[in-house]
């Protein structure tokens, strides 16, 4: 078994193929020179916290070694050589496979306007420290980007004492995927944290000290930030002709046009039944576990869809955001208020079915209904709306029956 | 060393749940099994150090409400990623209507 990807993909399929009792080899391919990390600190406690500043590894040497894994660092793989059954490494090296998990994740969008490039962006560890170099007291940052890494930063950077402008193009922050009256509540938060939010201005050119909106205004700038999105890392798989569609495109059994090859995570796109079959890629850190678990269940001769329902959250400030399911499914929204300040909402099927929640709170206050809501959505029940929308009810009850 | 430590009433805990017991600076969980059992747990995930009791609890199972890491609050064994490091546990004994908790 071959597994191309230093991240937590690749990280879970060495688990899983071993809990599945595979005992022969596995090559994990990564370019990066580190042991598979952990990404979600790499925004928040990596850098706001000295005594997390070293990565948080998903496979130290103690795991590898009694999971025996042949680890290959520092050089990505550059070719699929599918007709042998075989991958080129960017040293000249070769390694053939008998099953092959493409894990290999996705790259931020890089900005296009004029100066672009003075804009630094985040996905691996080398990118948290020099963002840690950069925040402190007093400097101005300016994030381009309201989307979760970049809201996540504007968080980080505040705390750090820095003074920070957030800037999105969109009518309103978490335009993909986040209803509107939650992202209010972050829009709000960070309004009170005092990071000042230009919000439906675009970026007319970056020079190397400012931004340029299109309304003319200049916003000076130490550091600029974009996180505007991130790409899945699909070239591998293009040049060696398997089949792209936002994404690698995988059957539900997370496996690509050729039977031979998986992929998993960020870099994949697969149908979903609790989407009603419609093809989805994900970013998010349990649905790149969940999903390395059913490849390595497959690449070992099984036959398991990947149903799990996408699950995905977020922290900024003292606020945790949880999202499962789909709002997009659900068009009738119904609310529930668990705690001051917390905010849960379920997105319902007009024949009554739960698709979605998303829930917003001071610390962990949203955590267990999300989570009651996420086994009903794959469970596709119709649970009692009086009983959703009444927080004096223990959503538990729903579970029964 | 045995410290017998009043707390909490069981009618406090609902069947297959869990509650928050603070005592002198330490935080437990206490739960109350499907088959009416009860048990006690240090109060805080060995991922990130988030209060369980505010988690769910299915059969034997606590899930950490931050990022679904799973113990069984039985043995206090860790049931998978995230989570690594099984949780402490504590012997319980019931007294009349209340629950005792050795942390010693
Ligand atoms: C800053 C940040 C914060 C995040 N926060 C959250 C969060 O709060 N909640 C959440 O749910 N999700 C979060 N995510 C998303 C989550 O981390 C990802 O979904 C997860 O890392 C995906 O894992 P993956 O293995 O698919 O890809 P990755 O973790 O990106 O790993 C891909 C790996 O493949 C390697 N690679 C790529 N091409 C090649 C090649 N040709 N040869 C060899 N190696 C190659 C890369 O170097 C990398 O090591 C965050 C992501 C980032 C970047
Ligand atoms: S804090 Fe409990 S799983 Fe992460």
């Amino acid at each position: 078994m071959v597994i191309v990807g230093g991240g937590m993909a690749a990280a879970r399929a060495c688990i899983n193929l071993r809990a599945n009792d595979y005992a022969g080899t596995i090559t994990l391919v990564s370019e990066e020179t580190l042991l598979p990390y952990d990404r979600p600190p790499l925004s928040k406690a990596s850098i706001v916290d000295e005594a997390a500043h070293a990565p948080v590894l998903l496979l130290d040497d103690s795991i590898v070694a009694s999971l025996k894994v042949d680890l290959r660092l520092g050089h990505p793989a550059t070719a699929i050589n599918r007709a042998d059954q075989s991958i080129t490494l960017s040293d000249g090296s070769t390694i053939a496979y008998a099953k092959l998990l493409l894990a290999t994740g996705a790259k931020p969008r890089k900005l296009n306007c004029p100066g672009g490039e003075h804009a630094l962006t985040l996905r691996d560890h080398k990118d948290t420290v020099v963002l840690r170099q950069k925040f402190g007291p007093g400097k101005k940052i300016v994030v381009i980007g309201g989307g979760f890494i970049g809201l996540e930063l504007a968080s980080s950077a505040s705390k750090l004492g820095c003074t920070v402008t957030l800037i999105e193009a969109q009518p309103r922050i978490l335009m993909r995927g986040v209803p509107e009256a939650i992202a209010k509540i972050v829009h709000d938060a960070h309004v009170a944290a005092g990071v000042t939010m230009i919000i439906g201005t675009g970026i007319s050119h970056i020079t190397e000290s400012a931004v340029h909106l299109t309304d003319g205004r200049i916003i000076a700038a130490d550091t600029v930030i974009a996180g505007i999105g991130a790409s899945p890392e699909i070239k591998l798989a293009a040049d060696a002709g398997l089949a792209i569609e936002n994404g690698i495109a995988c059957n539900a059994q997370m496996q690509t046009s050729d039977p031979n090859i998986y992929a998993a995570g960020d870099c994949a796109s697969f149908p979903h039944q609790q989407m009603e079959g419609k093809r989805i890629r994900l970013e998010a850190w349990r649905s790149a576990q969940e999903q390395a678990a059913t490849a390595a269940v497959n690449m070992l001769g099984g036959d398991k869809a990947h149903t799990n329902v996408p699950w995905f959250w977020s922290d900024q400030y003292d606020l945790s955001l949880q999202i499962a399911g789909s709002a997009e499914l659900g068009p009738n929204t119904i609310t529930r208020i668990p705690a001051e300040g917390a905010l849960v909402l379920f997105h319902m099927a007009d024949d009554g079915t739960i698709k979605g929640v998303s829930g917003i709170g001071l610390g962990n206050s949203i955590g267990r209904d999300v989570k009651i809501a996420e086994i009903l959505i794959a469970k596709s029940t119709r649970p009692s709306p009086e009983i959703l929308a009444d927080a004096s009810q223990p959503l538990r009850a729903l579970l029964k029956g | 060393m045995t410290q017998w430590i009043d707390a909490c009433a069981k009618d406090d805990v609902a069947e297959e749940d869990v509650i928050r017991f603070d005592h002198a600076g330490r935080t437990f969980a206490i739960y109350r099994s499907p088959d009416d059992k009860f048990y006690a747990t240090d109060g805080l995930c060995t991922h990130e150090k988030i209060h369980l009791a505010d988690g769910l609890v299915m059969d034997n199972i606590i899930e950490c409400p931050k990022h679904n890491g799973r113990f069984d609050y039985t043995t206090g064994v860790a049931k998978g990623a995230p989570v690594c490091v099984n949780l402490k546990t504590y012997p319980i004994k019931l007294e009349g209507t209340r629950v005792f908790i050795n942390i010693a």
